[in-house]
């Protein structure tokens, strides 16, 4: 195939995977901080301790995070099929990405918000902040700079699930490199894609050690 | 001093609906905290203790005595399991959260670690529990500027914390907890990480707090000079239960519990023991005594006095003048060298307005009583602080009770 011919598909494949990974980190981005937040805060001791919260979001997590992403996109099937109509092709990919980002995001929220000093959220309730208070303006100002690298780091994760997304329908660059390169022997295009991947990866991750640096006020 | 009242309508904590001066402004009533984690452990046994309003209160106890949780029960921090705790007119046991939350936020609270905000500059830190309690943007900022004003960090309002030394973090900490115009202070071994030049600054701000703004403050402490530089009164806390509370310079030299004798022991190295009197006898072949130190009592002036006046010679040989709440307090080991009657004339004119341990001599040793009894009728009444400064400067309960004297103890030598 020609260059010719193959820039425009290329594009396609850029494009598809900017959609599945931009939806992932945005949705699975507020959903995960809330359910990293809900894992840190109804933890026993915590601010608003609950022993039936904590379990039911610490259950979910440990059972769909361990999951290989490629059958997790089969297993949730049905739920995908309820969600988004249908079963397969880049919304119904992008709907499981979605939800494996969410699970993965939370626990990385929660491990950030651990390494907050407890005595800081004790002085916030001393001056009768609510626990909500407390959540927007001492835990996730506080914890800012490392929830920006897990934010990145996760994009990172969500990268790659998107390659096998694509290969089950969802298109990309991850698809791409495999139908025209890998399958037609052509490895300049396999190189060539993960070359835009690796380029993708680096450029996301100097943006978020360069917001991380900002925040940081050591 | 910048007048903390100049720019905001803050209203005088003495007054308002609360308990005036000298009243509880802290009841606790056979109050019980226990913690089950695991075994149960009573943190807090069954305490019932007043705290004065425009007093300095000091809890005092070895690491897992219960203070901190105490101190935690007074803005709710912890619930009392059973029992009562009375907060400037309202009874904490039984509100809900957010009926505890108005309560919270007029009672300020600083911290070991000092616990600011590191993501926020000091001015930011100070105006936090402004934007809590609604205060406008406007007089936030005038509030801000006055409370780092007042406790001299002015020049590091757009630092943050992270630039700051201990003592300037506590600083940040006292003002952030002084903003809402608080009633009471809590502090909560606040000076325990700071080096002693440091923690004497923060003790001396802290009794300015107390003294120009009139707020009660509550520290907790493991170090007994703290309690003898800056508190009124003091309890003494061991698993939980309160042992001992009474006046600063009456716990001094009086103290009635094995654990308050070991703290007071840390604060006064000055009486000598049976090792270094051997020593001294060793030393010194002339007449050894003891005699008290205070103010009124036995001035150390007083003493050169009758020394001169029977043309005996004293020399020093040990022990110290220190301050008890502010007051002289101490005891003087001298060797007397003289004629004999003259000696004893001296010895005796000490005995008359002193305590006095007489060791003897070399020769003739006479055995060290363990304990001294202070006398009872020559302690003053009065008021330690004549005259406070600044508005909203309360009177201070007299810090001295009728049995207080230097060598302290409870043995006899009259």
């Amino acid at each position: 195939m020609s260059w010719d011919q193959m820039a425009p598909l290329l594009a396609d494949a850029f494009g598809q995977t900017m959609y599945m990974v931009l939806s992932a980190m945005v949705v699975g981005g507020v959903f995960g901080l809330i359910m990293g937040i809900g894992l840190y805060v109804s933890r026993a001791g915590n601010l608003m301790a609950s022993r039936t919260t904590f379990a039911i979001i610490n259950v979910a997590v440990n059972i769909v995070r361990p999951i290989p992403f490629i059958i997790f996109i089969t297993a949730i099937a049905p739920l995908t099929d309820l969600v988004v109509g249908r079963r397969i092709g880049i919304g119904a990919v992008t709907f499981a990405m979605c939800v494996m980002t969410s699970f993965v995001f939370a626990r990385i929220v929660e491990q950030n918000l651990v390494t907050i000093d407890p005595g800081v959220i004790e002085a916030a309730r001393a001056m009768g902040a609510s626990p909500w208070r407390i959540i927007r303006t001492v835990l996730i100002p506080e914890a800012l700079t490392p929830l920006i690298l897990g934010y990145t780091f996760l994009f990172i994760g969500v990268l790659d699930m998107s390659a096998m997304a694509g290969y089950l329908g969802g298109g990309g660059l991850g698809d791409f490199a495999i139908v025209y390169g890998y399958q037609q022997y052509d490895w300049r295009v396999t190189y060539g894609v993960v070359l835009i991947i690796i380029v993708i990866a680096q450029l996301v991750q100097l943006l978020g050690n360069t917001l991380a640096r900002r925040m940081q006020r050591r | 001093m910048p007048a903390m009242t100049s720019t905001t309508d803050r209203t005088d904590p003495t007054a308002g609906p609360g308990v005036s001066a000298g009243e509880p402004i802290i009841r606790f009533g056979d109050a019980t905290k226990v913690f089950r984690s695991g075994g149960e452990v009573r943190a807090v046994d069954g305490v019932t203790l007043d705290i004065l309003a425009g007093e300095i209160f000091g809890v005092i106890g070895y690491s897992g005595a219960g203070k901190s949780t105490l101190v935690r029960l007074i803005n709710a921090l912890e619930i009392a399991t059973s029992g009562t705790v009375e907060v400037d007119g309202t009874v904490l046991t039984g509100l809900g959260e957010s009926r505890l939350r108005p309560v919270r936020s007029r009672i300020g609270m600083i911290f070991q670690q000092f616990n600011l905000m590191s993501s926020r500059t000091v001015a930011s830190n100070v105006a936090y529990p402004l934007r809590v309690a609604g205060w406008p943007r406007e007089k936030r900022a005038a509030r801000v500027a006055e409370l780092l004003e007042f406790v001299g960090i002015s020049d590091k309002a757009r630092a943050y914390p992270a630039r700051l030394s201990g003592g300037q973090k506590q600083r940040v900490g006292i003002a952030r907890a002084l903003a809402a115009n608080p009633r009471i202070l809590l502090a909560d071994e606040s000076t325990s990480a700071l080096d002693p030049e440091t923690t004497q600054e923060v003790l001396a701000l802290l009794r300015r707090v107390n003294r120009e703004l009139g707020i009660t403050v509550v520290i907790i402490t493991h170090e007994m000079d703290v309690v003898r530089t800056t508190c009124d009164r003091v309890a003494v806390m061991e698993h939980g239960k309160v042992v001992e509370v009474g006046d600063v310079y009456r716990v001094f030299a009086e103290p009635g519990h094995d654990v308050t004798r070991r703290f007071v022991a840390t604060a006064l190295r000055d009486r000598p023991s049976s090792d270094v009197v051997a020593r001294l006898r060793a030393r010194h072949a002339g007449r050894i005594v003891t005699v008290g130190v205070d103010e009124a009592a036995g001035s150390s002036a007083r003493l050169t006095r009758t020394l001169r006046a029977h043309g005996v010679d004293g020399t020093v040989v040990y022990g110290g003048i220190t301050e008890v709440a502010e007051r002289p307090y101490g005891s003087l080991t001298f060797e007397l060298v003289g004629d004999e009657a003259a000696v004893e004339a001296a010895v005796d004119e000490f005995r008359s307005y002193t305590d006095l341990v007489d060791l003897g001599t070399a020769a003739a040793p006479r055995e060290v009583p363990s304990v001294v009894r202070p006398r009872d009728d020559q302690a003053p009444d009065g008021d330690a602080h004549p005259g406070g400064t600044g508005e909203g400067s309360v009177g201070r309960p007299d810090r001295r009770g009728p049995d207080s004297g230097p060598l302290g103890g409870t043995g006899t030598n009259r």
